[in-house]
């Protein structure tokens, strides 16, 4: 075996010059060379508790995946992280491994922990490069006479279709847009989720036998209930995500040049509308304000700034340790030309002819933490001042979209909008009924979402072999 | 892929498809609306279903050539297909209790407000039709229209066809006649519903709008069809497309329907060798 590599810090990920990156769209950073892959697998001290594996919501059996790496049998790692894992290209890319597996990792106590994600990321793309990638594919050697719907494309429907695919039943997903991948695809942007991974996954699926309906939007062109008394699905498992946008109800949020985040991004990444062939248009103008602090605010405002904006800033109420953001995000955000006003609450968007002029905001300060512990930020009086703006963007958060609710009786959920389901198993309140991901939390994680469509596809398992 | 069965070119301007989707055919009541993508490359545009046959598994369509998607969706022709079509979005219509009703329909707006006079006609009710266009050239659905109406009244800017005025002349002199409706519907330009609502909001007569903003998905997701409703925000695409016209912010929403105006133009003029 070869020598642990003893360098305290991980080994660096290459990435495209922050200001020739911030005027494309091609992803940010560039991967692994199968050498740094290797050097870095070395680092990994192979420790007998694993704190990594219980660190990961999918249990992958991350000691043994780099062990393969060090012994340059990528194949071998790749089968390993697949075997609780469906989708590695993805997960290496947009988990934060900083606060799942790297977190209790051995090595970071002195120095930086392992970089597991990039390891990930280096395996699952070694495989995809691959021709056959997509159609080579084990399909499931048994056969459960049962049909399971899975509504909803996003990261826990992908994940519990896989999973019940394996185990033999019939798999068919219902996304309501005319693209499979939810918020993989019109949420997270190119520069750091190409589309073409996120297909690739999709193909794979489908060659394994899950079915995809495209155009079908669940309460409206057939509803749950349909499905299963109907159309004959034995379970449902219900991964809709949050998709519908918080506004801040401020005055002049209705002004032309105010987008939510879902539709500034909806467009740029579903509908490419930073693509000049496509036809959807996006409007940002010369300064553009993302107001947020979250995940989604630096995709939007990295996204204006690649579309041309002379100027982009994120504005945040609390300070920069609050903010719910990746630190890789932020620290790349920075790296790009995106300014931070933090401690900044807007309180109106101003307008001129119907369009946005600039935006009222006031300086806030965190007060001494309360009973719970967390610091609130409070209005610094009389610290009004305009923001020189001619486009704002709205990233807050998500809900869950009612639409299913609404059209299911019976499916309570609870005072934020999201259906109610058994932490362990995600069975609704209707037994053939079962969810997960944002839907059941409130807007979180990709990975998540997938640890919860993965636990639902075992539940659905257990339920319909009753 | 949606196979056109059928297309109709119903003037000048405005077109008829009728497109095979059982799906949305199965599910459709009026006052809903389909939204479709012509290519890979096309914007997803929001369409009011006009008619469909739950048997025969079509909806059908019309539309005006106003924008690069619309002009496009114009050229495909009977056994074409239309990329992505899918619905049935919105909120149907609610036409319970009401008994006598003016269905007021401007120029396009007649092909959404034709399914809802066919439904109330069918239930029973008394049913005034008022039907606007700019001329002779652009009147649709008239015999359509007649079919499904205790009296039909056409108007036209000019005088070229039907009475010379606006819709909201010939309302006003019905209502003044002691028509004595509980209900008037009013579907076409924001400019002509508002003044629709402010005219029956005199009378005290209850007024339902249909909205037809800028959307993506159509599922509530991106809030980009949102319009202030008695002071508060909703969305059309799952809240609507109908609303109380009493209590629309029309100039609001006609602020919001020019936002990409120059680029849609700019792009339309290209995509019809104008420029």
């Amino acid at each position: 075996m070869a020598k642990i590599n003893m360098t305290l810090v991980k080994t660096p990920m290459p990435e495209q010059d922050p200001m020739v990156r911030n005027c494309n769209f091609s992803e940010v950073s560039t991967g692994y060379t199968h050498q740094m892959a290797v050097e870095e697998a070395n680092r990994c001290l192979n420790c007998k508790h694993k704190p990594c594996v219980a660190g990961c919501p999918v249990n992958i059996d991350i000691p043994n995946f780099i062990k393969s790496i060090v012994n340059e049998n990528i194949e071998e790692a790749y089968n390993i992280i697949t075997k609780t894992n469906s989708l590695p290209a993805i997960c290496g890319r947009v988990c934060p491994q900083e606060s799942q597996c790297e977190l209790p990792c051995v090595r970071g106590i002195k120095g930086e922990p392992v970089a597991i994600g990039r390891l990930e990321r280096y395996v699952a793309d070694y495989m995809m490069a691959k021709e056959t990638f997509t159609t080579d594919v084990q399909k499931p050697s048994v056969k459960k006479n049962k049909k399971v719907a899975i509504v909803g494309s996003g990261p826990a429907g992908l994940a519990a279709a896989s999973d019940l695919c394996d185990m033999g039943y019939d798999v068919t997903i219902f996304e309501a847009l005319h693209k499979a991948g939810g918020v993989l695809v019109y949420g997270i942007p190119e520069f750091r989720l190409p589309k073409e991974i996120v297909s690739k996954e999709i193909e794979r699926l489908k060659t394994k036998g899950v079915k995809i309906l495209l155009n079908m939007v669940i309460g409206k062109t057939i509803s749950i209930a349909e499905l299963h008394d109907e159309e004959g699905f034995d379970a449902i498992f219900v991964g809709t995500g949050a998709g519908l946008p918080n506004f801040m109800n401020i005055p002049g949020e209705n002004l032309n040049g105010v987008y939510s985040a879902n539709e500034f991004l909806t467009r740029v990444n579903l509908m490419k509308a930073y693509d000049p062939a496509y036809d959807t248009p996006v409007y940002f103008g010369k300064h553009v304000a993302v107001v947020g602090g979250g995940n989604v605010a630096m995709d939007a405002a990295r996204a204006a700034k690649r579309l041309g904006a002379e100027h982009v800033s994120i504005v945040y109420r609390r300070s920069e340790k609050e903010m719910p953001a990746r630190i890789e995000e932020v620290h790349h955000a920075k790296q790009e030309g995106i300014d931070f006003h933090l401690l900044t609450n807007p309180t109106k968007i101003l307008g001129e002819k119907g369009w946005v002029k600039g935006m009222e905001c006031v300086k806030m300060q965190l007060s001494e933490p309360g009973p719970d512990g967390r610091r609130r930020p409070e209005v610094i009086p009389g610290s009004e001042y305009i923001l020189d703006v001619s486009s704002v963007i709205i990233a807050i958060g998500t809900s869950p979209n009612p639409l299913i609710k609404n059209t299911t009786s019976g499916l309570e959920t609870n005072k934020w909008g999201c259906i109610i389901a058994d932490q362990e198993t995600g069975q609704t309140t209707i037994p053939y009924i079962f969810a997960g991901g944002d839907v059941v939390t409130g807007a979180a994680t990709v990975i998540l979402a997938m640890g919860a469509g993965k636990k639902a596809a075992s539940a659905i398992d257990k339920y319909l072999d009753k | 892929m949606y196979k056109i069965l059928e297309k109709k070119d119903l003037n000048n301007e405005v077109v008829y498809m009728k497109v095979d989707a059982p799906a949305v055919a199965k599910k459709c009541e009026p006052g809903q609306f389909i939204i479709l993508r012509v290519n890979e490359q096309g914007e997803r545009i929001p369409l009011t279903i006009e008619d469909y046959d739950r048997e025969e598994g079509w909806v059908s369509i019309i539309f005006q050539k106003v924008g690069k998607t619309t002009y496009l969706l114009g050229t495909l022709n009977e056994q074409d297909y239309i990329l992505d079509f899918v619905g049935p979005l919105g909120t149907a219509s609610h036409t319970d209790g009401m008994k006598r009703v003016c269905v007021i329909g401007g120029g396009l707006g007649c092909a959404i407000a034709f399914p809802q006079a066919k439904k109330l006609y069918n239930n029973g009710a008394h049913v005034d039709i008022i039907a606007g266009f700019r001329n002779k050239d652009l009147v649709i659905l008239q015999e359509e229209m007649k079919k499904v109406s205790t009296n039909y009244y056409l108007m036209t800017d000019d005088g070229s066809a039907g009475e010379k005025g606006l819709v909201t002349e010939k309302l006003k002199k019905l209502i003044e006649q002691g028509s004595n409706y509980d209900t008037v519907i009013a579907i076409g330009p924001v400019i002509m519903m508002k003044f629709v609502s402010l005219l029956t909001k005199e009378y005290g007569i209850k007024t339902i709008v249909s909205m037809n903003p800028i959307m993506i998905d159509g599922t509530g997701m991106c809030g980009g069809c949102r319009l202030t409703v008695g002071g508060e925000t909703k969305f059309a695409c799952v809240d609507g497309p109908d609303f109380d016209g009493h209590l629309v912010d029309f100039d609001s929403v006609l602020q919001r329907l020019s936002m990409y105006k120059e680029e849609e133009n700019h792009k339309c003029n290209l995509f019809r060798g104008i420029e």
